[in-house]
């Protein structure tokens, strides 16, 4: 087991380590004295001293943290406000709130990035302008089309759901004597709720702040579509740009800074949160928490509150299908209505002669390459799941144990795209008597498979300790094997939780961007990466149709979820 | 020191279930009443309404000479302005606050000066024997010194009524004795008005200056210690309370001082009493011989259960069983032959269609 966390988490990052201090072949044309695979602080001096370094590191680095920062708080906001009025008040629909809140994070998380240039996209960025301007006749200004208030918003509609989740299980955990206490020493409702309820809340809080600030950083997708147009570059597609032009060494360091970056967070969040003031919330005896009475409000914010999640998780779609049915891009009259870019048959002058997306035979390799993937690492994450568990439950208080359970927890700071790029410099060479694996499918699925193991880690440990002990001590008195108790007692008690652990893994991967995007090549295409690729040769009708299939693939996997009892996306992320 | 609280028809319905039935109540300045029944019986309910955390659909209820909530009124004084304390059964002690924010929480409402405030916490913490304590969090002691850090915050407020809510029952045998032993103590210094919620009745016996007995929202019986195990008003109370239970044979009055029980005659003290009775007889009011002795009846042993101090033993004859209790070690084996004498001033005959207590020993 420890083999296999070294090989999957440790030497990636050693060998991307060591890339970024040897001179690279591509090095020659940058400095003359560079002789391949000598040792050199070339890559550091260049990417953080260097003429370039301005351009290339600090920008992005401050873009990057504009982002994550602008797009966690505004998450935040969003989700604690939701989860307090699900759980703490008397809003009627709440169960409806509570089942929509979830549906953006399933949604590809640069789904509402499209939609958004679709409707607000000028003539900046150069092709046809969005909706905005042909409804209204007037181009939206540069700050609404692109950049980092955009990015912000969609990053945080999207991502306001691990806030959302953590702050209802923890509003939901709060014992209600806590706060009754309260008011019994006539402390009034304000005074409750800022000394008692949300300083409870404060750990569930920094939890979604490390999960939203981390991801926000290695997230491509949105700063993709609605930065990288206008040259307003975060170190995720930074990374990409250095990636695509060969200079790896560059991007690694690059994704260094990203790491870093996020392992400064984690720390910062650990130091602040200490471990003396860390508890579990103890359950109360079952009174039900009072709830805030919203009086004549109760219908006012719960039609505010649907319309908010019709506008982010439906509009978008709906603007995108609608976009799909345009022939040419940003023209909405009726004359302008076509099925070709669903059905049409190959024509030359329509997106350099690519066929509808029906007819398209790549679309469906890549649809079946999505599928293939994601159902791939749903059953190792599963199984890994399984087995890390159980080693690491049974051996728990040992060292090797608390070692294993470590290094599983690596990938969890480790941004998506930064992930990516660790893989790229293990498996572009060989390693002993592992093949080179870029540019295979099998790398794809290690590299997901790697990205989830703290998710199965997490999940499995926690199913293996509720099993407990006596359990399996009882088979053992009864003269089972440790396979056999394994069989008949451990897994089959355990199993329902990685059932919704795979679904899980299987919805995540389907839409998964970041992870994968360094790491695609033309024949393992996903659906995934193919919208990027169609927008960026700028068939526009094409991406939005690609993502608009995705999106209905990923509903129809969260339907199935639906079906299995107790499959959510809580135990998906190990909650 | 000590309020005196008045209730009056205090109804409280959760959806259909009553969970307090028209209770009214009068609990003198400085009693230590204690609210005793089985689970579910709305005992914590009602202790919640004087707290004014649960509202009540109908009634009264007076602190002092102060009606904090009336449904006829339309009077509900917040929980904050009633000027009293509750001790939760899992403490409810924040775990974000140290025990000495825990402590000051109420006194910074109250706006105390500094140098007082920390006097206060000081002197409280000494009363339950918690000095030193005042920098630790609640996850960092022992449940025993969680629950006195709990009474402390209560009594750190000084209010005037203390609301305590089966402290007890998350402690282990041994500490629960301790603390009984200083809650009483703590009742005595402060003489804080006190009503204490508990389903245990040696913590009701020992501690109580009267007790209130619970059943489906209605109160059976409130009366001193001694005389709900003396005397219990009905079969339920009568039941509820002692250790082994009371026996209870069924019977029928047949001519004066005589209670048929159909395999013998039981001479009683049957009054007014008429018709058919269940005669309620305790455990250690039944005296036992292992040899024949005028009046008394054989029976054979079932089960002896020695305990150090006391004996248990089960007897039975002809199908009717009855527990006796004898102090000491006794030497009684199983299946010996027994002779019971029943005294006449020791029972308690009840009605037993209505379960009432018809005549008392």
């Amino acid at each position: 087991m420890l083999a296999l966390m070294v090989y999957l988490i440790l030497i990636p990052l050693y060998r991307m380590l060591e890339t970024t201090f040897t001179y690279q072949e591509k090095d020659i044309y940058y400095d003359r004295n560079a002789v391949t695979g000598e040792l050199t602080l070339f890559h550091w001096m260049r990417m953080l001293t260097g003429q370039v370094a301005e351009v290339l590191t600090y920008a992005p680095l401050q873009h990057s943290i504009v982002i994550s920062v602008g797009a966690t708080l505004l998450a935040l906001l969003i989700g604690s406000a939701l989860a307090w009025m699900v759980i703490r008040t008397d809003m009627p629909g709440r169960n409806v709130i509570n089942a929509l809140a979830t549906v953006p994070y399933i949604m590809p998380s640069w789904t509402i990035a499209m939609a958004w240039t679709v409707l607000f996209k000028n003539r900046t960025s150069g092709g046809s302008p969005g909706m905005y301007e042909y409804f209204w006749g007037q181009s939206p200004p540069d700050w609404l089309a692109y950049g980092p208030i955009p990015i912000i918003i969609s990053s945080a509609l999207h991502y306001y759901t691990f806030f959302f989740l953590f702050v209802a299980a923890a509003l939901m955990s709060i014992d209600s004597n806590l706060e009754e206490a309260g008011e019994l020493m006539g402390a009034n409702r304000w005074r409750i709720l800022r000394k008692i309820t949300f300083p409870l809340v404060i750990p569930a809080l920094l939890s979604g702040f490390i999960m939203t600030f981390s991801k926000v950083m290695g997230t491509f997708g949105g700063p993709n579509v609605l930065g990288v147009p206008v040259g307003y570059y975060t170190l995720s597609t930074m990374i990409r740009s250095n990636m695509g032009m060969g200079n790896n060494a560059d991007g690694f360091v690059l994704a260094i800074v990203l790491i870093m970056l996020a392992m400064v967070t984690v720390y910062v969040n650990q130091r602040v949160v200490g471990t003396r003031k860390s508890y579990e919330t103890i359950g109360g005896r079952g009174f039900v928490a009072n709830q805030t009475k919203l009086r004549n409000w109760r219908f006012v914010l719960t039609a505010g509150v649907i319309l908010f999640q019709i506008v982010i998780a439906i509009l978008p779609l709906g603007i995108l299908t609608f976009s799909t049915f345009m022939l040419i891009d940003g023209e909405y009259s009726p004359g302008n209505f076509t099925l070709h870019y669903w059905i049409g048959e190959s024509t030359p002058s329509i997106s350099n002669g690519v066929p509808g997306v029906l007819r398209n035979p790549a679309i469906y390799q890549g649809a079946w390459n999505s599928i293939h993937l994601s159902l791939w690492t749903a059953f190792f994450t599963a199984f890994l799941g399984v087995i890390l568990g159980y080693a690491i439950a049974k051996g728990r208080g040992t060292r090797l144990s608390k070692l294993v359970e470590q290094i599983a927890f690596i990938p969890y700071v480790i941004p998506g795209i930064a992930f990516g790029a660790v893989y790229i410099s293990m498996f572009a060479k060989p390693v002993g008597p592992i093949p080179a694996l870029y540019g295979t499918f099998a790398l794809l699925v290690i590299v997901s498979v790697a990205k989830h193991l703290p998710y199965s880690a997490r999940t499995g440990v926690s199913a293996m300790l509720q099993v407990g002990r006596e359990l399996e001590e009882a088979g053992q008195v009864a003269g089972a094997n440790a396979w056999e108790r394994f069989r008949r007692i451990i897994f089959p008690l355990t199993s329902p939780g990685f059932v919704s652990g795979f679904l899980m893994t299987f919805i995540t991967t389907m839409r998964e961007l970041s992870l994968i995007i360094l790491l695609v090549t033309p024949s393992t295409q996903v659906l995934a990466s193919m919208t990027i690729r169609y927008l960026e040769n700028d068939d526009t009708q094409m991406a939005n149709a690609v993502i608009v299939i995705l999106v209905t693939l990923v509903l129809i996997g969260n339907w199935l979820i639906s079906l299995f009892r107790g499959g959510s996306l809580k135990k998906g992320l190990g909650m | 020191m000590g309020t005196s609280i008045l209730i009056r028809n205090l109804i409280k319905r959760f959806g259909n279930v009553i969970a307090v039935n028209k209770v009214s109540l009068t609990i003198e300045p400085g009693t230590f009443l204690t609210l005793l029944g089985p689970s579910g019986c709305g005992k914590t309910t009602l202790l919640r309404c004087i707290a004014g955390l649960e509202d009540p659909n109908e009634g009264e209820i007076f602190i002092g000479d102060k009606l904090v909530f009336s449904s006829a009124q339309g009077i509900n004084l917040p929980a904050g302005q009633r000027n009293l304390g509750l001790v939760f059964q899992n403490y409810a002690l924040w775990p974000h606050m140290t025990v000495r924010q825990n402590m000051t929480f109420a006194l910074e409402i109250q706006k105390m000066p500094k140098e007082q405030m920390a006097q206060r916490v000081t002197d409280s913490l000494a009363e339950v024997q918690m000095g030193g304590y005042e920098s630790r969090y609640p996850r960092e002691m022992s449940g025993g010194q969680q629950q006195r850090i709990a009474l402390a915050r209560m009594l750190a407020y000084r209010p005037k009524v203390f609301l305590i809510d089966e402290p007890l029952s998350n402690l282990d045998a041994r500490l629960r004795i301790d603390m009984r032993a200083e809650l009483k103590r703590l009742h005595h210094i402060s003489g804080a008005t006190t009503v204490y919620v508990t389903h245990d009745q040696i913590e009701a016996l020992t501690m109580s200056s009267d007790i209130a007995v619970m059943k489906e929202g209605v109160i059976q019986q409130m009366d001193t210690p001694d005389r709900i195990y003396r005397c219990p008003a009905n079969l339920f109370v009568a039941d509820f309370i002692g250790n082994p239970k009371v026996n209870l044979l069924e019977g029928k009055v047949d001519s004066a001082n005589s209670v048929d029980l159909g395999r013998f005659k039981l001479a009683a003290n049957t009054r007014d009493a008429t018709g058919q009775v269940v005669v309620g007889v305790r455990p250690e009011d039944i005296a036992i011989s292992t040899t024949p002795v005028a009046n008394a009846v054989e029976f054979k042993t079932y089960s002896v259960m020695p305990s150090g101090a006391d004996s248990t033993i089960v007897a039975q004859r002809e199908g009717l069983e009855v527990t006796v209790r004898v102090m000491g070690n006794s030497k009684i084996r199983m299946d010996d032959s027994i002779w019971l004498t029943f005294n006449p001033d020791s029972l308690n005959l009840y009605d037993k269609a209505s379960g009432n207590l018809v005549v008392s020993q």
